[in-house]
């Protein structure tokens, strides 16, 4: 029920609300569980796996119970403001995604400060205040939408907190992050936090963890009924929410924490039960004064009721009650500290792990220390804050506490679990997992509170242990009979849940990587080319006329480009321009085969091979000068290229004077293929003389085009056929391209094209049909594999595996039915072979095509040996049929190399 | 919102690579009428210091510079098309980029001269504060111009 008076409601904002159809009314500040208790709902829906009925155990992110599905699915009740209209159905453990797409926007800050604290209770804004004052760049995320934590449950301070939070949104260098969760606390103090729609990035110099700390449950016999809370909770709902859940209260405790709850509802509390022989005095004397029993030395060994608690036995008494407040202690929460790599130990007398050694830049303080009082809580806040601020560079005076009594706090009495039915005393709210549970994992042999968690799925679910992980612990300990409890379970990030929505923010739909587009993308769309993605750039695919589809476009460009002229945009192709008077020495360590001597005006091509020796990268090098090269890679590999030159020459060779500066977006290439391409450069580029004399095949030269564009012109090819590529300036690429379509002559055609008549030739293309685990020699590329120089890679050449005669080799197939196209991918067996498996595999198809000028389909393999089974049949066995295909050498068309001079 | 994004046309870029204390690097100095900047990530609108060795330098000509340069070792690179410039500018630009990029940009930090090669978002830029207001220079590969303003479009929605 809801009090008539007090709370941090707003009773004049009255919010409709429904929970499980039925129609509520709440207020503004409201969570959604604080809602529901002041509407007389405390039961929600049934235990997971046993069905047994459960209520709103806690106030916070700990609460095992109160699922709820929103429109996101599995909330806390117990963390959900309340809005009007809200519609919540409790959930029996698991949720739902919904099928409507989510029309939030999550985006993401970067954010840097000298001083992060996280947690908004007392000793955070003590700490927060310190350290802004100082002006160093503070930071303070709380998960709550009001700063304040504890002092908010307990109705104390808050004039001092009022002012507190108006002074830190004052200070200019200080930001207040309300209702932010930090979640996930990684090296070098890089902190994520999450708000609902918002990831946080930040990074801090030093950080100060204020992260409070969590009140355990009890373990005894029924100790999952509805009505059974934590005593913090029912003081936070109390106070805080107005929001009563119960008439006739008692409240079981080991420590003096509870004996708050009971003050506060004096008059509403019966008994307390308290575990210690000897509480302290003053607090017995307080509770008699207040009318309130105290039975030292006892405990609840059962709760009695079956919808709803409705008593406790403890001893031989029966005590009626509608709740039972309960506190087993207190855990701090060393969440992020733990993910800091802090470390834990055990301390005796507060019966808790407590933070021991911090590893990184850091200070933990208040309860999250085990400090438990207030004015030690904020002395400690004050005291981080400003060492902090100091730390970073700043400085300035320790600011004075505000008043508080002095408390003094009495050790808990730990109890662990009680004798009785073990299967009916909850370790695990969520999980349903018992005593009795847990003593079949020690009676199994268990030790290691992780083996535990693992066999009996405690910790695991939605709130990953906040109340069941340490009582796991402790009921270990006793099954043991250990002296203390051993041990915690590893803590991770999150700390609480994160939608893959936030972390995924603005990176989806246009966003969700970038898109590459070459000068020339524009004149590709307006013609209708389909694109195909290479890396990130959009590449055209191929370009279809009106009633053609793929195979009737690809086989026009591919006779274009053998009887005619056609061209292809090929400014993706990585360009690197090497300079320096080791330059050549660079490229002859890198490439297989030799550069130094390489002719100014000539290109080469060269193969790159990684140290063990395996195809890397491929790609045209042009010698521009005595010191200074352009050296071309392929499209996905130019920045890998770019950063494997810089390995070497900064790590390996620092001595060797070269330098790397990467110019692929400086260069635009039209790559004019076919016979009659010479024609359209007499349009586009008259001022060169391109006759077979006057420039030969693998040689460049630097020319002024027609529009008097500067421009670089070479002679290289990638399909057997007499070729040029125009490169200029990347801002003439379009205008250009224009000029070359202009002549009227060229069809244009993609890497489709490109790719059938390269395969043609046998031209291997470096990622499909190499894998990493492809040699020069796999290739049939001896020849490009020099035996006088040393580079990278080659020793790896005398490895016993680099010689196997079984090695995977590059062959052609050409199938047997010249209408059969082998998909790439295929794997191939040898005839005969049975298809029960494990089934041998000779190897697979890396390339397959339809072949315009072969009028039939072909292939390129890796095959096993496959250079000596050349004339031999193999096998690919499909789901639906088997094509049969003859190894080949792995060249189809013009295997003189008559056509490249046009 | 109050940021202003539009796409400046910057004379020739050059990409520099020569040792700081060469007399090359002098002259090259009074040939752009400034001294090589030696602080890390600071520069002007003449030049920017990518790395120990390594500049942008706007306006002069590759063959300027590679008169200067003379015998000493070195590499001197047009870029001029290399990568594309825009100006973000106004009180929201900061909150802009933080939205994308991960250094500390806090005028404590980050400030006019102050430059960085740096990930906004997924590409690749050059990051330049030319003045306090504050405007920034982004440099980014042409490829990416597309994506990167779309970003930036979308930042700018939020920013503020």
């Amino acid at each position: 029920m809801r009090l008539p008076e007090g709370g941090r409601i707003d009773r004049t904002k009255p919010l409709r609300f429904t929970v499980d159809g039925i129609e509520h009314t709440g207020c503004a500040g409201d969570t959604l569980a604080s809602a529901m208790i002041a509407n007389g709902l405390l039961t929600v829906a049934p235990s997971t796996y046993l069905g047994r009925p459960r209520g709103i155990f806690a106030a916070g992110v700990d609460e095992p119970n109160a699922l709820v599905q929103l429109d996101d699915p599995m909330q806390l009740a117990t963390t959900v403001e309340l809005v009007d209209g809200l519609a919540a159905t409790t959930l029996r453990g698991k949720g739902r995604l919904t099928d409507e797409p989510d029309a939030a926007r999550y985006d993401k800050r970067n954010a840097h400060c000298d001083v992060l604290v996280v947690g908004g209770g007392p000793a955070g804004v003590a700490a927060a205040l310190a350290a802004g004052r100082t002006g160093a760049r503070t930071i303070l995320a709380d998960e709550q939408r009001e700063l304040g934590g504890s002092l908010l449950t307990e109705n104390r301070l808050l004039d001092w907190l009022a002012d507190a939070v108006e002074e830190l949104d004052a200070l200019p260098e200080t930001r207040v992050l309300t209702g932010t969760t930090a979640f996930g606390y990684y090296d070098q103090n890089f902190v994520a936090c999450a708000s609902k729609t918002r990831l946080w990035h930040v990074r801090a110099k030093h950080v100060v963890l204020a992260t409070g700390a969590h009140e355990r449950p009890l373990v005894f016999v029924d100790n999952d009924l509805p009505g059974i809370m934590l005593a913090s909770a029912v003081r936070q709902y109390v106070n805080r929410y107005a929001a009563l859940p119960g008439e006739n209260i008692v409240v079981a405790t080991t420590n003096d924490g509870a004996y708050g709850t009971a003050f506060d509802l004096a008059g509403r509390v019966s008994t307390i039960v308290d575990s210690r022989s000897e509480p302290p005095a003053e607090l017995v004397n307080r509770a008699r004064e207040l009318g309130i029993e105290v039975l030292a030395g006892s405990t609840v060994r059962q709760a009695l009721g079956t919808q709803r608690i409705g008593g406790v036995r403890v001893g031989d008494r029966e005590i009626a009650c509608d709740v039972l407040a309960v506190s087993g202690g207190w855990n701090p929460a060393v969440h992020l500290f733990s993910q800091s790599q802090g470390k834990t130990r055990y301390d005796e007398r507060k019966a808790a792990f407590v933070p021991d050694k911090s590893v990184q830049a850091q200070h933990i303080v208040g309860a999250a220390n085990a400090v438990y009082d207030l004015t030690g809580c904020l002395d400690e806040g004050f005291s981080a804050g400003i060492e902090a601020a100091k730390m970073t560079g700043f400085d300035g005076e320790k600011p004075a506490a505000p008043y508080t009594a002095r408390e003094v706090i009495t050790d808990p009495h730990p109890v662990w679990f009680v004798d009785g039915p073990e299967g009916r005393q909850f370790v695990d709210l969520q999980r349903d997992v018992t005593v009795a549970d847990v003593r079949r994992a020690t009676g199994a042999g268990m030790r290691s509170v992780e083996h535990v968690k693992r066999y009996t799925t405690i910790g695991t679910a939605h709130d990953q242990g906040k109340t069941s992980g340490f009582a796991a612990i402790g009921v270990i300990a006793q099954l043991l009979g250990a002296e203390s409890p051993q041990g915690t379970t590893t803590y991770r990030p999150p700390y609480t849940p994160v939608s893959f929505a936030l972390l995924a923010g603005r990176d989806r739909g246009e966003l969700h990587d970038p898109v590459r587009k070459t000068p020339m993308h524009d004149w590709h769309v307006r013609n209708g080319a389909v694109f195909e993605n290479v890396g990130q750039w959009k590449r055209p695919w191929y370009y279809p006329q009106p009633g053609e589809d793929m195979k009737a476009a690809v086989l026009r460009e591919c006779r274009a480009a053998r009887t005619d002229v056609a061209v292809m945009d090929a400014s993706t192709l990585g360009k690197i321009d090497i300079q320096g008077p080791d330059a050549g020495e660079f490229l002859n360590r890198v490439y297989t085969n030799a550069f130094a001597k390489l002719k100014v005006g000539h290109c080469r091509y060269g193969l790159l091979c990684k140290a063990d020796g395996m195809v890397f990268d491929d790609g045209v090098v042009m010698r521009v000068a005595e010191d200074r090269f352009l050296a071309t890679t392929t499209t996905g590999n130019a920045a890998a290229v770019l950063d494997w030159f810089e390995e070497w020459a900064q790590t390996e060779w620092p001595d060797l004077e070269v330098w790397f500066t990467s110019v692929t977006e400086q260069w635009a290439t039209i790559a004019v293929v076919g016979p009659q391409a010479r024609v359209v450069l007499a349009i586009v580029a008259p001022d060169v003389d391109c006759s077979q004399d006057a420039f030969d095949f693998m040689t460049f030269k630097d020319a002024f085009l027609a529009d008097g564009t500067p421009a670089r012109i070479a002679r290289v090819s990638f399909s057997g056929e007499l070729a040029f590529e125009i490169n200029v300036d990347g801002r003439a690429g379009a205008r250009v391209w224009d000029a070359v379509m202009a002549t009227g002559l060229p069809t244009p055609y993609g890497t489709e094209t490109m790719h059938v008549l390269r395969a043609e030739k046998g031209y291997v293309i470096v990622g499909q049909d190499t894998d990493g685990t492809v040699t020069p020699q796999d290739l049939g590329m001896e020849w490009i594999v020099s035996p006088r120089k040393d580079f990278v890679g080659k020793r790896s050449y005398q490895r016993p595996d680099a010689t196997r005669p079984d090695r995977k080799q590059l062959v052609g197939l050409l199938p047997t039915d010249p209408d059969e196209l082998l998909p790439e991918g295929a794997q191939l067996i040898a005839p005969d072979t049975p298809l029960t498996p494990p089934v041998p595999m000779l190897g697979h198809v890396t390339s397959s095509y339809h072949s315009a000028a072969l009028e039939r389909t072909f292939a390129l393999a890796l095959v096993k040996g496959g250079r000596q089974l050349i004339g031999r049949t193999v096998l690919a066995p499909l789901r639906d049929r088997t094509i049969a295909a003859t190894i080949t050498e792995p060249i189809f068309y013009d295997p003189e190399g008559a056509r490249r001079d046009g | 919102m109050t940021v202003d994004l539009r796409e400046i046309a910057l004379p020739r870029q050059v990409d520099l690579r020569v040792d700081p204390i060469a007399p090359a690097a002098t002259r090259i100095g009074e040939l752009l009428g400034t001294p090589l900047p030696v602080v890390p990530n600071t520069g002007s609108e003449a030049v920017l210091w990518l790395g120990p060795d390594e500049w942008l330098v706007f306006g002069a000509s590759e063959d300027q510079l590679r008169t200067a340069l003379g015998d000493t070792p070195g590499s001197v690179v047009d870029v001029s098309a290399n990568r594309v410039v825009y100006e973000l500018s106004g009180p929201d630009a900061r909150d802009v980029l933080e939205q994308g990029c991960a250094i500390d940009l806090h005028p404590r930090a980050f400030g006019p001269g102050r430059c960085a090669q740096t990930m906004l978002a997924r590409a690749n830029v050059i990051l330049h504060q030319v003045d306090a207001a504050p405007t920034y220079r982004l440099l980014v590969r042409p490829s990416f111009a597309g994506y990167l303003t779309s970003w930036l479009r979308d930042a700018m929605s939020a920013a503020g």
